[in-house]
């Protein structure tokens, strides 16, 4: 009699899941959230935001002591995500919405028909559960779920999070072009599919070591790559971002620039790497075509988030731009790949946990600043906070001046990191477009904090600024992070090289590429780097 | 893998090895003391946020004591320092930043950091006290926030002085950006924010190319050794290697970069904006220290690291210098504003140090570094007199002024004093650096040559025109002052003696005897100049094959020409 444990299947399943606690953990917070949710007792609905918060935390808890079939990315993706997740939690939880009450505490009558903080726990929690399952995907069809999971509970939190009439309004763009952009990577994924005949990730990688990327396979990648753009808000599927950051609350936007970015850059890492980073197969190996569309769609994609932001007026859109352009920042490093002397893969996960940290800290103080009850979005809506709330316009500037990359934040190690895999790659010219466009960013970012600290409202504006709350949480914990980070920057790194120290292995097995010795190698890079434009040229020509 | 207690474990780790590491300095306690000063400074300057808002008296003086224990702290560090090797890098702290790309904590002088730590720290309590009379004024409910920018200032400049890791150079050199910007934004005129919106996009856009080029040397190296290290030594050893297109390029970055923040001709623009409306201590500091920032990156950077295109391209650059020089001094010569003429004439003298580097040989660059001290002192004190004319009239023009030199005798013999540093009097400073830095250029044998030392004469002459015809009308002639103020205002007071009586002093001293600073200056730059003497060696190898390039036969035949 054959014994259930002995089942090679269910063995497989049981390690699977083995290395699925922290995700078991809060779809089941998810569920449980949402029926408490549901509950007639004001006590009750209100320990959501509770129930929500220990159950991240658990969560972190748990990856670390992940077993140790799971590799280093999905581990740090998602004590990543847990971390940022919390501090989402903190701003979504205390900033308060337009008529006056925040998430934490709720109505204190129970309305089933307007009601909906349990639901919007629940979907949060999910949401961050699908990020989770991104990492740890070694399967297409793993991949497109988790993806699923982390957009579609997006689409109902920006619907849900406001009153006024954009906020459904952004929620049904969102969710139509999330729905074009869904069928658009399925797509590319049903080429892949068929030009390798599998759906796992790494038979796939090995089918395409062997034969090289076929057009087929390199239809594949790229139309996947386009259909993921719009997870990342990366030219050309950059339109929706805007609108949709502008129409919701302020915390959710915040929850939007991180959690499916973070969801989109994790697809991105996988797919590339199931591809060999075409990057080194640009030797006869047909990934050309791949590359030359990851360094366009990275430098217009750059390019046109800063100069877009540059002309707004609207904060929540200055930082929507801005949040576009970071991808283009981020997209630099997935095309270095594990790179030769240092791991653009890492440089990307490490900037994205520094631009998770960051962005909270931006948004938190936006969505504070209220006007005559409304959420405040202009320029003008900042003026004279730093003689209003010292402590917070501190925290404030110290994200903006990180997500400029003033030095020595956070934000200016990350771009260290990235680009120095991008110019030992080669890609001198992408990373000379990268840096010219964070000088434009540091206009905006600063236009920001001198209107904050040099300018005083006048008395009209004064007596229509609603009243700040004394401290926020959220930013501080923030800010406090992007500081922590930035003078101990030493272990974030290695974390970050850690996690992505997998590919740079796999990738020189798969290639085989014989080992040299390091001037021989830097040698070939620096030649690499001189056929960057040509290479460009001639697939932009094909 | 990397769990959250691994994550704990490996940062308690880190700073535990960062503290073993600076506890085994070699060199022992007073190793530690450049890194202690700049670490003080930022610190006390954070915690001045903590003091209590309405007592500013309290904050003014504990800025003046911290700023006079740093000095203090630097003399300590200057008498320790071995001065019979000068050129080499001492007090070396070391300590391991970001070991994935060997980011290093290292921080160590040698003698032309030193004097320009010097220069920092003696300007700063200077400066500090000079802006007590300002307290009542535009200072009045936030002194707290200026006392703090200023303090962190001096942090992050001696952080660049003292670097000895391309990164902490250039985290300080970003990092001058932010004090500055809420120095001129805040505490500034009525251009104010315009002014320092403009200084802190430019110097940053410049520095992306610096920025660019940093990496691409530090890739260089590491193609070289396989070890990625920001060393500066590492670095400027493996970069004479590069192929003259990389050398070009990497000089071109660093050059963008350094050249804002000089400010060279024709990226100046943002310079007399940022000077008139700064208040005094930002001026004071801008021109006296920041601005060297630039032509010490570029002696420190440029000139090590890509020396085939700096020979290549040294004459261009020395246009660009002579004509920085000549055209600043003409637009000084209109200008009704006192402060925005000494803005220009910053410009103009700043000119003659990029123009000495570039001379590459001993005289240019020895004077071109002595200059940039001496200008600090001698333009620092005539930002700091002007500031106590306007604390007095509440104006610049020279057209409400007119005979001071009756109602303000103290103040217009120290005015008088400071203008003919300014313009190079001999005997005073200014006309060291300046004699040096042309003599350097008239008697170069690798670029430059006798028409550039003849054009930066020009400038020389215009300097006295403006300069004089400056104080003619100010101090000189018949009285006139604002009615506001007519008859009402005292000459200067003791403490405002007490802030401009050290720089005179010092004025006199470097200018009756600058030898042994010279002398100091001799062995850094000899380092400099040997990989240039390396490369001439070469050249006439080949040249002696009877393949002489374009660019040796050109330099032959100047050296015909120049005596």
């Amino acid at each position: 009699m054959m014994t259930l444990a002995a089942d090679p299947l269910v063995n497989e399943m049981g390690a699977k899941i083995a290395g699925l606690w922290p995700e078991l953990l809060l779809v089941v917070a998810a569920f449980v959230v949402m029926i408490v949710g549901l509950s007639p007792r004001t006590a009750l609905r209100q320990s959501t935001f509770g129930i929500t918060f220990v159950a991240l935390a658990l969560a972190g808890v748990l990856a670390a002591f992940s077993p140790e079939q799971v590799t280093g990315l999905a581990v740090y993706t998602k004590i990543g995500a847990c971390v940022i997740g919390l501090l989402l939690l903190l701003a979504l939880a205390e900033l308060p919405d337009e008529l006056g009450q925040n998430l934490k505490d709720g109505e204190g009558r129970f309305d089933p028909q307007q009601t909906h903080r349990g639901e919007f726990f629940g979907f949060f929690l999910l949401s961050i559960t699908g990020v989770m399952l991104c990492a740890g995907a070694d399967d297409l069809i793993w991949l497109f779920l988790a993806l699923e999971l982390t957009s579609l509970p997006t689409y109902v939190m920006v619907s849900i999070s406001r009153r006024s009439i954009r906020a459904p309004e952004a929620g049904v763009k969102y969710f139509f072009l999330g729905a074009l952009a869904a069928a658009t990577f399925l797509y590319g994924f049903a080429l892949i599919y068929g030009a390798t005949g599998t759906t796992y990730l790494s038979e796939i990688g090995e089918a395409i070591a062997r034969d090289g990327l076929t057009p087929l396979a390199t239809a594949g990648f790229v139309i996947a790559i386009l259909g993921i753009s719009f997870k990342i808000a990366a030219v050309p599927m950059h339109f929706y971002a805007a609108d949709v950051y502008e129409g919701a609350a302020t915390p959710v936007t915040a929850f939007l620039a991180f959690v499916p970015k973070a969801a989109g850059f994790l697809t991105l890492i996988l797919i590339l790497d199931a591809a060999g980073w075409p990057v080194f197969a640009g030797d006869g190996m047909g990934g050309d075509g791949v590359v030359a569309v990851v360094w366009i769609l990275a430098a217009l994609t750059m390019v046109i988030g800063n100069v877009m932001a540059l002309l707004q007026t609207n904060i929540k859109r200055v930082l929507a731009y801005s949040s576009i352009a970071h991808s283009g920042y981020m997209m630099v490093g997935l095309l270095a790949g594990p790179g030769n002397s240092v791991n653009g893969v890492s440089a990307v996960l490490f900037y994205l946990i520094a631009y998770g940290v960051m962005n909270v800290g931006a948004f938190a103080v936006i969505g504070l600043l209220k006007r005559a009850g409304e959420e405040a979005e202009t320029f003008d809506d900042l003026k004279g906070l730093a003689a209003r709330r010292p402590v917070m316009a501190a925290a404030f500037a110290v994200c903006l001046l990180s997500l400029t990359g003033i030095p020595p934040l956070i934000g200016f190690w990350g771009k260290l990191y990235l680009f120095s895999a991008s110019i030992s790659m080669g890609y001198v010219g992408l990373t000379v477009i990268a840096l010219m466009t964070s000088a434009v960013a540091a206009y905006y970012y600063l236009r920001m904090i001198a209107t904050c600290y040099l300018i005083d409202p006048d008395r009209r504006e004064q007596a229509e600024i609603s009243t700040l709350p004394q401290r926020s949480l959220a930013l501080t914990v923030s800010a406090g992070l992007v500081v922590l980070l930035s003078i101990g920057v030493g272990p974030l790194f290695s974390g970050a090289d850690g996690a992505a120290n997998g590919f740079g292995k796999a990738e020189t097995s798969e290639t085989a590429k014989p080992e040299q010795g390091n001037g021989a190698k830097g040698q070939s890079s620096t030649e690499k780097g001189n056929w960057d434009d040509e290479r460009l040229t001639s697939a932009a020509g094909r | 893998m990397m769990g959250t207690s691994g994550l704990i474990l490996t940062l308690g780790e880190a700073a535990g090895t960062a503290a073993a590491q600076l506890a085994d300095a070699p060199g022992g306690l007073t190793a530690r003391l450049i890194p202690l000063m700049a670490l003080l400074c930022m610190f006390c300057g954070f915690a001045l946020a903590m003091a209590p808002r309405e007592n500013e008296k309290g904050v003014k003086l504990t800025a003046l004591v911290i700023s006079t224990l740093v000095f203090l702290i630097s003399l300590v560090v200057a008498f320790s320092f071995d001065w019979t090797r000068p050129g080499a890098v001492q007090m070396l702290v070391e300590g391991n930043w970001v070991p994935t790309l060997g980011v290093k904590f290292s921080m160590g002088v040698d003698s032309i950091s030193l004097w320009l730590i010097l220069l920092t720290t003696f300007l700063m309590p200077l400066t500090i006290l000079g802006s007590f009379g300002d307290l009542t004024g535009k200072l009045a409910g936030r002194a707290r926030e200026f006392y703090l920018w200023l303090l962190v200032l001096e942090g992050a400049l001696i952080a660049v002085f003292a670097a000895q890791d391309l990164i902490l150079f250039f985290i300080g050199f970003e990092m001058t950006l932010v004090p500055l910007f809420f120095l001129i934004g805040i505490f500034g005129g009525a251009q104010r924010r315009v002014a320092a919106v403009k200084f802190f996009i430019f110097t940053l856009a410049g520095s992306v190319f610096t920025f660019a080029a940093v990496i691409y040397v530090a890739y260089f190296q590491m193609t070289r050794t396989g070890n990625w290290t920001f060393d500066i030594g590492a670095i400027t050893k493996a970069a004479g290697a590069m192929s003259a297109s990389e050398q070009n390029w990497v000089l071109l970055g660093l050059f963008i970069g350094f050249a804002v923040k000089v400010p060279l001709f024709p990226v100046h623009i943002w310079l007399p904006l940022a000077h008139t409306e700064a208040p005094t201590s930002g001026s004071v500091i801008l021109a006296g220290v920041l601005l060297k920032l630039g032509t010490y990156g570029l002696l420190r950077f440029a000139l090590p690291m890509a020396p085939e295109a700096v020979l290549e391209h040294a004459d261009l650059i020395g246009v660009f210098a002579v004509v920085g020089i000549i055209y600043a001094a003409l637009i000084c010569w209109v200008q009704t504003d006192i402060k925005k003429l000494i803005a220009y004439s910053s410009v103009s003298h700043l000119g003659f140090c990029v123009l000495g580097l570039f001379a590459l040989n001993q005289e240019g660059i020895g004077g071109s570094v002595i200059y940039m001290i001496n200008h600090g002192l001698s333009t620092g004190a005539l930002f700091l007199c002007v500031g106590m004319i306007y604390t007095r009239y509440h104006t610049r023009q020279m057209d409400d002024l007119s005979g001071l030199g009756k109602r303000l005798p103290v103040w217009s013999t120290f005015m008088v004093f400071f203008c003919f540093a300014s313009v190079g009097l001999p005997g005073l400073n200014g006309f060291v650096g300046e004699f040096l830095t042309i003599l350097g250029a008239f008697s170069s044998t690798r670029a430059l040559g006798i028409m550039f030392a003849a054009f930066a004469s020009l400038g020389l002459i215009l300097g006295a025109i403006y300069i004089l015809y400056m104080l003619g009308k100010v101090v000189m002639g018949p009285v006139k002052e604002p009615e506001k103020y007519a008859g009402k205002v005292s000459d200067l007071n003791f403490r405002e003696c007490f802030v401009l009586t050290p720089l005179a002093v010092a004025c006199l001293v470097l200018g009756l005897y600058p030898t042994p600073m010279l002398k100091s200056f001799e062995e850094p730059i000899d380092g400099i100049l040997s990989t240039y003497k390396q490369i001439e060696t070469k050249q006439a190898e080949t040249a002696g094959e009877g393949k002489g390039g374009g660019v040796s036969m050109r330099r032959a035949e100047r050296q015909e020409v120049s005596p």
